[in-house]
């Protein structure tokens, strides 16, 4: 009974430090461009981080289970061949399904191959644990990238486009009509200082409940 | 001609890829703290980028269309990216140790940063040809070192000035970099092809 339960803590422990403890875009401030570039809407920044959520888990779980196979010396080629396998797949996938979504994040889709938090993932865990482990730490850490666009986003689309997922069945338009958006929030100076603020915040919150 | 030079102008003033367009941020953040590295940063990054958008350019103009091979652009343009970057590593372990060390785990994420990608994808996706591809590939790395280097002077400074504690360390290294992109801002509209 007992080492069932630890059983489970280490595999829910693996799911929540990527969310939390090592959260990829507040703790260790991994993968910046798409979380910069894409969060004008969060639409846009769901889908990146749900596509990256999908590649981080298909490749922890491949690069796992041929971690004896794959020689020391050449194993990041090795890892970004397959992480670069998936990413195609998720490009023509999002290509085929939802092109308003592939459109709009452009050439970071193909980008996700060099997001450092995978290749982190893989050279960091993947490569030395057991499969199920690796898949519970690369779905935890996606959806700790997803969780940092998703909260970078929500700021950004608010003051700088007044809405609430936007482009999306639904919509909400949060202020009146006489509400002049602020630009700047939109632009990529906004994108910057919104997520060195939100970064102090998480700075601020860790510091007071002791997280560390 | 005249393209050439709006895409030089284009891609190191009005469209900073740092700054305007978001690639090549980890480096950005990581590696702009002296003044030192970051030149030694931004000249390997420049190296590595012209020669990867040259022959990531041929490889998809002379074997992937002809072999109507396209969808395998992503693993093979990255895989040049990775060899040429280790050519890099050897060659300056063995040319000048000091900047080796001084780049230390930075020079092999090379690899890993967007820029290099972003550059030889969005070479093809535009549809240049391969002088514009190299003139863009120059532009885009001369913008990545300028800004890298801008950022260092500025962290330089920041080192010896009073920051409030939550905000120290990357928080203020990404508002610095928000006031540096609005002040860039000022060239936009200038330019376009």
């Amino acid at each position: 009974m007992k080492a069932v339960k630890m059983m489970d803590n280490l595999y829910l422990n693996d799911f929540t430090r990527g969310i939390f403890k090592e959260n990829p875009t507040f703790r260790l401030v991994l993968g910046m461009c798409p979380t910069l570039a894409i969060t004008v809407l969060v639409k846009n920044g769901l889908g990146m981080g749900l596509a990256v959520v999908a590649v981080l888990a298909c490749s922890n779980v491949v690069i796992s289970s041929l971690r004896r196979f794959i020689p020391e010396q050449v194993r990041i080629p090795c890892y970004i061949v397959i992480i670069a396998t998936f990413v195609t797949i998720i490009e023509m996938v999002l290509q085929a399904f939802i092109p308003a979504l592939y459109d709009a994040l452009g050439v970071f889709v193909p980008l996700i191959v060099v997001n450092c938090i995978i290749l982190g993932r893989a050279e960091a865990f993947a490569g030395k644990q057991p499969v199920l482990r690796s898949l519970c730490d690369g779905i935890g850490s996606g959806l700790g990238f997803t969780l940092g666009l998703l909260l970078l986003s929500l700021v950004r689309e608010i003051f700088g486009n007044g809405t609430l997922l936007a482009e999306t069945n639904y919509a909400i338009q949060l202020f009146g009509p006489n509400f002049e958006p602020m630009r700047i929030f939109a632009q990529p100076a906004g994108a910057f200082i919104v997520l060195g603020l939100l970064l102090a915040l998480t700075n601020i919150i860790f510091k007071r409940f002791q997280i560390d | 001609m005249e393209k050439l030079i709006s895409i030089l102008f284009i891609y190191i003033l009005v469209d900073n890829f740092v700054l305007q367009r978001f690639f090549g941020i980890c480096p950005f953040l990581g590696v702009s703290r002296k003044m030192e590295t970051a030149m030694g940063m931004g000249m390997a990054v420049v190296f590595v980028i012209t020669l990867s958008t040259l022959v990531t350019w041929l490889i998809h103009y002379y074997i992937l269309v002809p072999l109507g091979l396209e969808f395998l652009q992503l693993v093979t343009f990255i895989l040049v990216i990775a060899g040429l970057v280790q050519l890099v590593e050897i060659f300056l372990r063995k040319a000048s140790p000091t900047l080796y060390q001084g780049l230390g785990i930075y020079l092999p994420l090379i690899t890993t940063n967007c820029a290099v990608l972003a550059v030889a994808l969005l070479a093809v996706r535009q549809e240049f040809t391969l002088l514009e591809s190299v003139v863009f590939g120059i532009a885009a790395s001369l913008g990545f070192w300028m800004a890298l280097v801008i950022m260092s002077g500025i962290r330089e400074r920041l080192e010896l000035t009073k920051v409030p504690g939550p905000l120290q360390g990357t928080a203020i290294t990404l508002i610095t970099a928000g006031i540096l992109s609005l002040a860039f801002m000022g060239f936009r509209g200038m330019l376009t092809f």
